[in-house]
């Protein structure tokens, strides 16, 4: 209770104190790097972001919005981790910032930024063709009637998409074929021409397919059914979609954080900036309209929370990861 | 009809002053990005995103899709003029089209160019107005093993025709596909071939391959031969395009065929890359006048810009129908889609018919101003071909370094760009082709990763090559073309040699 408390009191004192005139403001454009390419969920919530401060003029600099998305993203991290010092340069991601280094051998670590916050936390569904299984035990019916034949999509190798697989693997002990594409959108759309069985998309990745009816989400990897919003098709929303809990598939929570980083050497100052930036953002009715569409949950971890959050999630991703001998010494 | 219905519709959103001088400011501004190598289309639409975050849906699109075709006309240019492909797609372009803008027919190239690029364009908008809704689902019979099977047939197509000897043509393939085997592996995430060097994990660039190879290998070659007899004395008239045009009809066959293949390329999401050296490789087997090609052949400048053209705008309707984009700018385009508060998708054409069918007849309209502004320009861009030799060559020089760095803002892809460079003048010097290397660079890791893919699908088994029909005819096709051309040639000279012998 004392530390709610204490929290409560911590946001009224940074609410008091981040109105006034800020120790830096920005005098020149920014560029804003996504590790994705056009079109993937990075990429949308990078130009979210843009869209949201420019709209609402929140600061009188044009910001630019390039993408890096070679090396899984890995080109965008490197990129920026080169630019030390430079507060002109963020870098949008998601849990891969920390979670490439520990299974690719890339040139960065998590340690090469400078933490800004986590805005967003993407969710993850279970999908399959329109006339596929029809609930989640029919699925793991099916799957396993496939002795180890079953194919599931995803985007890259060794991130999320995989992760989770292998977890599903665990829980419900089958074997999966996974097989990675270069996108969310390309594994949906190998889903519905029926060339795998099933992807664990996000749900804009896939919602004009569900919209389209060529697909369908079996379940949410949450611990509680996505918020009531309008209808999808005519007779379901994202809120009629079971957990994957109460569904029979006993993975009680998989999200994903959508992540702004800095480069390091930057000064407080410029950090509690852009933490403010980040903060008017999530203020504007463009942002709740992104959140909305996307179907995503809103969050706002900076400082410790952050850092407390990305120790648990290495702990679990270096678990799964282990396991799977992914693990390089980086 | 239903759809000529909605297509008027579609004119009377799209026919108003606003949407028509949005056409030609961004006709013009995609000219300006197409010409410049490095920059690009799909970096000019995400330069202008932003301006269009306060504009209508249509309008927006309209702007944008004007400055895609715009710049997919002015990517032509430095192919014909320099020997400077802009994009990936226009590379089949230099190989008919530079040797005859530097025989004093640029004006003729140019136009040959255009005019087959409109015409593979309009074949193509034509295409997504009677099929837009029946067509979108003959992508989704696109798994990895028929991907892979597209991009054999690309290969097949393309490797069998070219005069050098079979084992330059491998070496040659050999080392695009090193090459598009660095950095990140998508099926299995480990980090390829950088050499220690970081920043490689984002693979080597198309652009900055080609405008080394092609430009400053040229360059080179030319600084050698002979600097001062290279200025071209070429005839500027206006005349000379209406003429080229009116021209044109004579490749009847060659036009069809190649936007036949263009748009077949770009439904199944192929590509326009794909596309134009598939036709160009077809166009010359099968043209009469085939002896002819690589020395400024008409019909191998109509070949690749007419499937050019055509895959890239049938390559939208994937795009609006299944929110799969066919080209990188598309993909931006798609971005753009979701800001303005629209998903691609199957349910667009149901929701926002007023915006798909807007879009479909500002294709009509933009490519109408497009084929008229570049035409205009012309005599223009063919004025520069007079200027002397020690003019344009830091000119070229200067165009390849800046574009070379403006891909990703990086000092590495200049040094790359000048080792690409030397590569080529040593190609060209040794005699081997770049062609090849070119397909391997742009395709190569597409065609890996199916391959990988469909492998992990079968579980190591072949068969899944002959798995349907679909699959089965594109392999058979691609065998076909890779195998019956040197056959030919072998019975034929084995009919000479036993016809000698007794």
């Amino acid at each position: 209770m004392s530390r709610t408390l204490k929290l409560a009191a911590a946001l009224a004192a940074a609410v008091a104190f981040a109105t006034p005139v800020f120790a830096w403001t920005p005098t020149k454009s920014i560029e804003f790097v996504a590790t994705a390419g056009p079109g993937g969920g990075t990429d949308n919530f990078a130009r979210a972001v843009q869209a949201a401060i420019v709209k609402n003029k929140l600061i009188d600099q044009p910001i630019v919005v390039t993408n890096k998305a070679g090396g899984s993203g890995a080109e965008g991290y490197t990129y920026v981790k080169g630019m030390a010092g430079d507060p002109y340069k963020l870098v949008f991601g998601t849990s891969n910032a920390w979670q490439q280094p520990m299974v690719s051998k890339v040139a960065f670590k998590q340690t090469d930024f400078t933490p800004v916050a986590a805005m967003v936390q993407d969710e993850f569904l279970l999908w399959v063709k329109q006339d596929g299984p029809k609930d989640v035990k029919e699925y793991l019916a099916a799957m396993a009637a496939k002795n180890g034949a079953g194919k599931m999509g995803g985007a890259q190798s060794k991130d999320t998409d995989e992760l989770l697989t292998r977890m599903i693997e665990k829980t419900a002990n089958l074997k999966l074929i996974y097989i990675p594409f270069k996108s969310g959108a390309e594994a949906a759309v190998q889903l519905a021409g029926g060339h795998v069985d099933s992807h664990v998309n996000n749900p804009s990745e896939s919602v004009g397919q569900w919209k389209g009816g060529t697909q369908r989400p079996l379940c949410v990897f949450n611990t509680q059914r996505l918020s009531d919003g309008p209808k999808v098709t005519a007779t379901e929303g994202w809120h009629d979609i079971p957990t994957c809990q109460e569904a029979g598939l006993a993975i009680p929570l998989f999200q994903q954080p959508r992540t702004i980083w800095l480069p390091l050497k930057v000064t407080p100052e410029q950090v509690a900036f852009y933490v403010d930036l980040m903060k008017k953002v999530q203020a504007t009715p463009e942002w709740k309209d992104y959140i909305e569409k996307s179907s995503q949950s809103q969050v706002f971890l900076t400082g410790d929370a952050f850092a407390k959050y990305m120790a648990e999630d290495s702990e679990r991703v270096r678990k799964v990861a282990a396991e799977q001998g992914w693990l390089v010494g980086n | 009809m239903e759809n000529f219905d909605l297509l008027l519709h579609g004119f009377s959103i799209a026919l108003s002053v606003q949407h028509i001088a949005l056409m030609v400011g961004g006709v013009l501004l995609g000219i300006l990005v197409g010409v410049l190598p490095g920059l690009g289309a799909p970096n000019g639409v995400s330069l202008l995103l932003p301006i269009t975050f306060g504009m209508q849906p249509v309008a927006a699109i309209i702007l944008l899709s004007s400055i895609y075709w715009g710049a997919l006309f002015g990517g032509s240019v430095t192919s014909i003029l320099f020997n400077i492909p802009g994009e990936p797609s226009s590379v089949a372009t230099t190989f008919d089209g530079y040797p005859m803008a530097r025989s004093g027919r640029p004006t003729q190239a140019l136009a040959t160019a255009f005019g087959s690029a409109a015409f593979g364009a309009l074949v193509g908008v034509v295409l997504i107005t009677c099929l837009a809704s029946w067509i979108a689902g003959v992508a989704l019979q696109f798994g990895p093993a028929e991907y892979f099977a597209v991009y054999f047939l690309a290969f097949s197509s393309f490797i069998g025709v070219g005069g050098a000897p079979p084992i330059k043509t491998l070496v040659s393939l050999a080392i695009g596909f090193a090459l598009a085997a660095v950095g990140m592996d998508t099926v299995s995430g480990s980090v390829r071939l950088t050499m220690g060097i970081d920043e490689l994990v984002k693979g080597v660039n198309f652009v900055v391959a080609v405008m080394g190879l092609f430009g400053i290998g040229e360059l080179l070659i030319a600084v050698e031969e002979e600097m001062d007899a290279k200025a071209v004395s070429s005839r500027i008239d206006w005349r000379e395009v209406l003429r080229t045009i009116a021209g044109l009809p004579r490749h009847w066959m060659a036009l069809l065929r190649s936007a036949a293949i263009g748009c077949w390329m770009g439904i199944t999401p192929g590509g326009p890359t794909a596309a134009s050296f598939m036709s160009y490789g077809i166009a010359k087997r099968l043209s009469p006048r085939r002896a002819r090609f690589g020395q400024g052949e008409p019909e191998g400048i109509v070949a690749p810009e007419t499937a050019d053209h055509a895959a890239g705008t049938s390559a939208l309707l994937p795009m609006l129908s299944l929110g799969i984009p066919g080209s990188a700018t598309a993909a931006v385009m798609m971005g753009g889609l979701m800001i303005w508060g629209l998903n691609p998708g199957p349910a667009l054409f149901t929701e926002q018919p007023d915006f798909v069918w807007g879009l479909i007849a500002s294709m009509y309209l933009g490519n109408i101003v497009a084929v008229v502004l570049v035409m205009l320009t012309v005599p223009i861009f063919a004025a520069l071909m007079r200027l002397p030799f020690f003019v344009i060559a830091p000119l070229i020089f200067i165009v390849c370094v800046v574009g070379a760095y403006s891909v990703s803002n990086s000092y590495l892809d200049v040094l790359l760009m000048m080792g690409f460079g030397v590569l080529g003048y040593l190609f060209k010097k040794l005699d081997y082709p770049l062609a090849p290397l070119v397909l391997a660079i742009v395709i190569g890791d597409k065609a890996e990763d199916a391959f990988r893919q469909s492998m992990l699908m079968s579980q190591g088994s072949l068969k899944i090559f002959v798995a349907n029909p679909l699959v089965s005819t594109l392999v058979g096709l691609g065998f076909a073309l890779l195998l019956v051309p040197p056959l030919l040639r072998a019975i034929g000279s084995w009919r000479r040699s036993s016809r000698r012998e007794p």
